[in-house]
């Protein structure tokens, strides 16, 4: 026994040297000491009979949970050098190789998602949607989904430093209590805290504190891309702040005006994307499918599934909206229509005022004020009101204006009227504020400024202190839907770089500078309970009740009012631990309100007449976001839904636009706004409204990291103050070009029958047309083998193309789940991308205004696979459940499986494109998933990792894995459930009815592949009163060819 | 008598003969023997040999950098998974079908014009092999597990190839013809090799050929064992010259790619690829001849005749085109007509018409006797026959594969200059090991272009053995 503890006092002494962020490499260390060695050797026949003698077993297992122990299972922390226990018991709930799953939620914009993150032995790995939450349903986006990769992003920043010198924490709160001392006097005239949108009641009880506490120190929210013109276009039309909630699963003729409610980078698509789904799917009677109108300048992925899109100028869809408006009849408003619109706006009007109570309008971000008003004026003229939208407290804790709030605050900079000013999270107003106002100028004005954020930014650069933030998956916090459904935010791993959560900053300023976040949100959901949403509607309006224990108490979250103590300690336990749980607090939705029209809202002017010349819109950008995830690889090389451009944004113009201008892609164009010019690459951009350009914002980042610095074209600083969305410009074509690259190069579908469309009538009348778009009709003699037989699973998947919205969720979500590695711009350009599911895009009808179809393409999963037969070395065979499995480490690498798919859905490793080397990087990765190396062809395997795991349960449990067990990760992650997964010989499946459905038809069938993915054909629901585009899939020019074909066969 | 054969001979190839006038055995033997047994080391050679060097040190480069980074140095990708690799192992297998051609079939046809251009015909297949050979395995993903795992060998794993796939074919294919192709060379060489022994006056030498020549001594029973052993081996090399590019055909063939799935390629293929190592063969034979003024033994004659096995290969494989075309068309499949249209007017649609233009047009000009007796003529247009064989691999590979089913990947391939540099250095490799050859082989077989003389049709009763080891 003394030898033996010798021997740990040698390996504790030998780990004693080693510090914790080189934990991998110490465990190796470790793992080759001569102690573990002696394990190894042990283990096997030679000492085995130590097993069964006391003594030795005693030894036996310390050393080995010595050796593991303290080979520095404690993750990124420094070895302590007390006593610590050592691993012989396992925890609860932790079975080394079984994930667990967390709920959680993920704020952007100011509005939560809830989220099941996957855990490994600690290591968060993927992220999942919440089936449980109220608003998301399980749904995310590919935000939510990429999320994961910025928790291990190497170049978060790591230390607390004032300028540039590494500060601990109480360094920090010493300066920012000082610089608070200072302020004193003046009850806090010189403090100024700038955050995001909060949508945390906790932490903005937390600043409104602070707030009481210093009544003249100010709190401005600014994002980006600001959602001012919603909340004012609620106050214009109502006369208070509310959220316009809308419920597409009631809508059967829904107009949108420039705006793109589907899309992941606008607050609710996910919501959206699945209600509006719910409406196309023609599962049951086609007569419920709805009907869609967009008015747009940039063609989106709402566009792309609208049954009658409309490319307008961004500045013409007021004019357009008060046409509507006015042929509908709501008082006080006048207005023609603009120049050829006419056919539309009265077919719509009337489309409209025909479905009374069942229509929805639906108004952009970008369009002002006036537009929103409009647009709830003809709800409430139509009925709609109650039934297809409702009215909410807004998601955001304090709704502000924030343009104006931002404004002032750079005024008061500028005047030296703010001494100290701290800055909370990822809005980065130095790279973000309008060019105009010249916000880095009037922030170095401010004697004393304090950065909080996941990076060194632009922002941070300028910023005397930097405290490194948390990602949410490293704090606690909570976190408000969009209809006002809290979740508690609960981390899932220790900060990897030491970071300090939003409360912990907020929270120096206050009496309890030391207080965790983690007391910091209890203590606040200890006192306020779960109740509904601030100024929530009467108590008729159907509140969800509270648990009995939590007696209803009034409005906790502001401030002003003294929440009181709701349940005992114990019972507050009991309910905090369901909220960890389920993910998110019960009883806190908010209740529909009843507003009415503001006498005298139609007074609000029409803006301003659209400028003449070209008119430059700004977007968010439908990967990175407003810039925040510059630094994210997969979002960075994520093809963009709709241009497919990756690594780069660009000026979008129309061809016609195009043609004017004299460009081709990657043209240089100089867009000059207000003085201000910026060239630009131009894309020709199909669809988008003609004498219009639209850069998305975010790119063009200084300070990003590794991955963002130097991408793309900031569009930033071009927009101004006047100019937030759009605005008219001097566009001309620039010398020079610039290489952007794009994953798909092909516009037309060629006539071939890959995507397959019909009218509704056509489908009414027909609605086996996919499968008259065959081109050649496969008899069953084709061979003489007979057909293999599956006596158990048979796995198989159908798509629908008709809710596809092309959003991307699921090829970040594959992304995430199989660790596909990022290429890089170069190799994207040199067509090695290695997305294992893409999102192909075709266009039909008019170049000017096209119909877009997007259909998303993992594997065919062949039943005769022509890749398996050219395999010299079998390292792709087919599994005895029909996958089509590949065996990395069989293969070689000859390619010939590739050049045989026809599909094209293989991915080759020309390289060593996964990152072997950076640490945080392989904390990420799915230990379930073969992290694949060079030389290696890869692909989709239908998540097989997910089907074993179903598979062992399964077994366990004596019985046949459940229809809806195996989910893979890209089903999992889309909102509009498109697409299906299960077992093929259970008849009773969703995927075997799914395949029964008259529309699903396999691509390429006149190959006799047999693919196992399906798609179920598109539906598209014109108004026959106006032109549509003809629809694609063989019934043009191609027929003719496929009757031939047909003929001669 | 011998007065009398010999008038025959000269009637029958009176303007041309397959040899030069005014020949005897000494002379044969002295003029071929000379050049590997000679001390001298012309400028030209050396100049030729450091070119040769030169790019075999850049194919040494390029495989370094090769197997340091991965393929991902040169331009292939999806959906273009081959592209310079395949193109190359195509064109040099090819290449290598004039030399077993020329050895085997021609043989076994007794058309005696062969004799004088067989053995450096062969030596080109067997460079060409070994030049092919390196693409298959290089062009693999993991070329150190490709070297053994294509191959069936015993393992604990249970592991065996995938006998459906035609790369399994083309391995077996490939190495099956690069050893007869080895196996027959050596064993024409024997007897020129003890010739070289006995005439050798440097002991290095005397004890390397001595060894090569494994113990021959031109007895009867030496030549009788010498000539069965060459039937059997010309046997055995026949049906590789039609099987070989055959199964090379296979691995697009049995594809489902419009552009590779297509019955009429084992017979396209193999004619391509005589026609392209007959290209090979006057490429190197014309200034080779002129170098080492061996006008006499490789005479008028044969550049005419390979010429005219040019034009026939070469016609076959035109009509090959328009049969591609035509089942294109008549397939009335819109994937096979629209790979056509994309050849004729697509981004490649150059190559396709310069391949055109090269292989159904400018051939023709071989009907002509007064270009297939040029030897400038010929000499350019063997060159652009090499580069147009090129060009219809660089045809079916990339076009059919840059734009095939699924329009969202189609996409286009350009090469790198590592690309260029791996081509390169395979044909550094290539004169390298000919100039070698050149040098210290015989490169002419003298035992049985000593056939060809008057000398050795004599049928005298008493002459038992026509065939002299050379003294």
């Amino acid at each position: 026994m003394s030898a033996e503890q010798l021997d740990l006092n040698a390996i504790r002494a030998r780990l004693a040297g080693t510090s914790g962020p080189q934990y991998w490499r110490s465990l190796e260390a470790v793992a080759e000491t001569p102690e573990f060695k002696e394990f190894l050797h042990r283990e096997f026949p030679a000492n085995a009979s130590e097993w069964n003698d006391p003594v030795g077993r005693r030894g036996f297992l310390k050393l080995m949970s010595a050796s593991l122990a303290l080979a520095g299972v404690t993750a990124c922390t420094v070895q302590p050098d007390e006593l610590i226990v050592p691993y012989v018991r396992q925890p609860e709930e932790i079975v080394p190789g079984k994930p667990l799953f967390f709920a959680t939620a993920a704020s952007l914009g100011g509005v939560a998602t809830g989220l099941l993150v996957e855990s490994h032995e600690g290591r968060p790995t993927k992220i999942e949607g919440n089936p449980d939450h109220p608003a998301s349903q399980g749904g995310t986006d590919l935000f939510a989904q990429a999320s994961i990769l910025s928790l291990y992003d190497p170049d978060r920043s790591n230390t607390i430093t004032e300028v540039g010198q590494v500060r601990p924490w109480s360094g920090f709160v010493g300066a920012i209590r000082g610089a608070l001392s200072a302020q004193a006097t003046t009850g806090g005239a010189g403090l100024r805290i700038l955050t995001e949108t909060v949508n945390s009641p906790s932490l903005a009880a937390q600043i409104q504190q602070i707030l009481a506490a210093h009544p003249q120190a100010k709190w401005i929210q600014w994002e980006p891309t600001t959602r001012d013109n919603v909340r004012a276009g609620a106050r214009a039309a109502f006369g208070e702040y509310v959220e316009p909630v809308y419920d597409f699963t009631k809508a059967d003729v829904v107009l949108s005006l420039d705006g793109d409610f589907l899309a992941a980078e606008n607050a609710f698509g996910v919501k959206y994307a699945r209600a509006f789904a719910s409406r196309r799917r023609l599962d049951t009677a086609p007569e419920r499918m709805s009907r869609l109108y967009v008015a747009e300048a940039t063609p989106s992925v709402t566009g792309g599934r609208a049954d009658h899109r409309l490319a307008m100028k961004a500045s013409q869809v007021e004019a357009f909206a008060r046409a509507i408006a006015a042929k509908l009849g709501v008082a006080g408003i006048t207005g023609g229509a603009p120049a050829g619109t006419d056919a539309h706006v009265d077919a719509i009007a009337a489309d409209l005022a025909a479905h009374r109570g069942t229509s929805l309008v639906v108004a952009g971000e970008a369009q002002p004020a006036a537009v929103h008003a409009l647009a709830h004026a003809m709800n409430d003229l139509l009925g709609n009101a109650g039934q297809t939208v409702s009215y909410m407290a807004t998601p955001e804790i304090v709704p502000s204006e924030q343009h104006a709030a931002m404004r002032q605050l750079v005024v008061d900079m500028d005047a030296g009227r703010v001494q100290a000013l701290l800055i909370i999270g990822e809005a980065n107003p130095v790279f973000t504020a309008p060019a105009d106002w010249k916000f880095a100028d009037a922030l170095q004005k401010v004697a004393w400024r304090a950065h909080s954020g996941l990076f060194y930014d632009e922002t941070a650069e300028l910023c005397q202190w930097h405290v490194p933030s948390t990602h949410y998956l490293e704090m606690w916090s909570d976190a408000r839907s969009i209809d006002g459904t809290v979740s508690i935010v609960q981390p899932l791993i220790q900060p990897m770089y030491g970071g300090k959560s939003p409360h912990e900053v907020v929270a120096t300023l206050g009496e309890r500078a030391e207080q965790s976040g983690y007391d910091i949100v209890r203590e606040y959901w200890m006192t306020a309970g779960a109740t509904p949403a601030p100024a929530a509607a009467p108590a008729d309006a159907g509140a969800p009740v509270a648990t009995p224990a939590a007696a209803p108490v009034t409005a906790a979250v502001a401030a002003a009012t003294e929440p009181a103590p709701v349940a005992s300690p114990v019972t507050f336990e009991k309910q905090w631990r369901k909220w960890l749980h389920d993910g998110y607090v019960a009883g806190t939705a908010a209740a529909a309100k009843t507003v009415a029209l503001a006498a005298g809202w139609s007074a609000v002017p029409p803006s301003a007449a659209p400028a003449s010349g070209v008119e430059v819109n700004f977007k968010r950008d439908a990967s990175i976001y407003d810039g925040r995830f510059a630094n994210n690889g997969w979002l960075q090389e994520l093809p963009k839904p709709v241009t497919k451009l990756t690594w780069d944004n660009a000026a979008l113009v129309g061809p016609r636009t195009a043609e004017k201008l004299g460009v081709a892609n990657g043209d240089l164009l100089s867009v000059k706004l207000e003085g201000r010019t910026l060239e630009v690459p131009a894309w020709i951009d199909p669809g988008h409204a003609q004498d219009a350009v639209t850069i998305s914002l975010g790119y063009g980042r200084r300070r990003a990291g590794r991955v963002g610095t130097g991408v793309g074209f900031n569009a930033y600083a071009l927009r101004g103050s006047g100019s937030v969305w759009f605005a008219g410009a001097e566009v001309a074509k620039a010398g020079g070009t610039y290489q952007l690259v794009s994953t798909q190069d092909h516009w037309s579908i060629e006539g071939r029958n890959l995507v397959r469309s019909a009218k509704l009538e056509e489908y009414k009348a027909n609605p086996k047309f996919a499968h008259e778009m065959e081109h050649m009709k496969l008899s069953d003699g084709l061979t003489l083998y007979p057909k293999w037989e599956y006596s158990g699973y048979s796995w198989g998947m159908a798509i629908d193309l008709n809710t596809c919205t092309g959003c991307n969720a699921c090829v970040v979500a594959c992304q995430s789940e199989n660790n596909i590695p990022v290429v890089g711009k170069d190799q994207v350009a040199n067509g090695r991308e290695m997305q294992w599911l893409r999102i192909d895009r075709y266009y039909a009808g008019d170049i000017d205004n096209p119909d877009t179809y997007y259909q998303p393409m993992p594997c065919q999963q062949c039943e005769n696979a022509p890749c398996e037969v050219v395999c010299p070395v079998s390292a792709t065979v087919h599994s005895a459940e029909g996958l089509n499995d590949m065996v990395y480490n069989r293969c070689v690498g000859t390619r010939y499986c590739s050049n045989n798919c026809p599909w094209k859905v293989r991915r080759f490793n020309f390289t060593l494109y996964q990152d072997w080397e950076t640490e945080s990087l392989k904390m990420q990765r799915n230990p379930d998933v073969t992290v694949r190396s060079r030389g290696v062809m890869e692909k989709c395997t239908y998540c097989v990792q997910r089907i074993n795991s179903a598979r062992i349960q399964a077994k366990r449990e004596d019985r046949e894995i459940r229809d809806g067990e195996v989910v893979t990760a890209c089903e999992a992650a889309c909102p509009s459930q498109a697409i299906t997964f299960g077992n093929l010989n259970d008849p009773n499946s969703r995927v075997a009815k799914l395949k029964a459905d008259p529309r699903n038809y396999s691509m390429l069938a006149e190959l006799n592949t047999r693919p196992r993915t399906t798609y179920l054909a598109a539906v598209r629901n014109p108004n026959p009163a106006l032109p549509s585009n003809p629809t694609v899939g063989g019934h043009h020019t191609e027929s003719h060819e496929a009757a031939s074909t047909e003929s001669e066969h | 008598m011998a007065q009398h054969v010999h008038a025959q001979q000269s009637a029958t190839t009176l303007e041309h003969p397959v040899i030069g006038a005014g020949q005897d055995y000494e002379s044969i033997t002295e003029v071929v023997s000379e050049i590997p047994l000679g001390k001298r080391y012309p400028f030209g050679w050396i100049i030729g040999l450091l070119i040769g060097l030169a790019g075999l040190g850049a194919l040494q480069l390029a495989i370094g950098y090769l197997l340091l980074k991965g393929i991902y140095i040169w331009g292939n990708n999806v959906p273009v998974g081959w592209a310079f690799d395949i193109i190359n192992f195509v064109w040099w297998i090819g290449i290598g079908h004039a030399g077993t051609l020329i050895s085997a079939i021609l043989m076994l046809f007794k058309q005696q014009w062969r004799m004088s251009i067989a053995r450096f015909a062969e030596a080109m297949t067997i460079f060409a092999v070994a030049c092919a050979a390196l693409f298959p395995l290089l062009h693999t993903g993991r070329p150190w597990l490709a070297a053994y795992w294509l191959f069936p060998y015993p393992n604990t794993m249970g592991l065996w190839p995938q006998f459906r796939s035609p790369l399994i074919w083309d391995v077996f294919a490939v190495s099956t013809y690069a050893t007869v192709s080895v196996v027959f060379w050596i064993v024409g060489l024997i007897p020129d090799l003890a010739t070289m022994r006995d005439r050798a006056t440097s002991n290095v030498k005397r004890v390397v050929f001595g060894a090569l020549s494994l113990g021959w001594r031109g007895s009867a029973r030496h030549w009788h064992r010498y000539e069965v052993a060459s039937l059997i081996l010309a046997g055995l090399s026949t049906p590789l010259v039609l099987s070989v590019h055959s199964v090379v055909s296979f691995d697009f063939a049995v594809s489902v790619i419009p552009g590779w799935h297509a019955a009429i390629f084992p017979p396209y293929f193999v004619a391509g690829a005589i026609y392209s190592g007959f290209g090979m063969v006057l490429t190197l034979a014309i200034p080779i001849r002129a170098f080492y003024k061996l006008e006499h033994l490789i005479t008028m004659k044969h550049i005419d005749n390979m010429a005219k096995v040019m034009l026939a290969t070469g016609l076959i494989v035109a009509y090959g085109y328009g049969m591609e075309a035509f089942f294109g068309w008549y397939s009335a499949n819109q994937y096979e007509r629209f790979m056509l249209w994309n050849r004729m007017t697509g981004p490649y649609a150059w190559s396709y018409w310069l391949l055109i233009f090269i292989n159904a047009v400018l051939i023709h000009v071989l009907w002509f006797k007064s270009v297939r007796y040029n030897l400038k003529y010929m000499f350019v247009l063997s060159l652009i026959v090499n580069l147009a064989m090129w060009l219809e691999r660089f045809v079916i590979i990339v076009t059919s594969l840059h734009r095939d089913f699924v329009v969202s990947s189609w996409d286009m391939y350009s090469p790198t200059a590592w690309d260029f540099m791996m081509f390169g250095g395979t044909m550094g490799l290539f004169i390298t090991l000919f100039f070698l050859f050149m040098k210290f082989v015989p490169m002419i077989s003298i035992f049985e272009v000593r056939t060809l003389l008057p000398e050795a049709k004599v049928h005298v009763p008493h002459g038992h053995d026509t065939h002299g080891s050379g003294h």
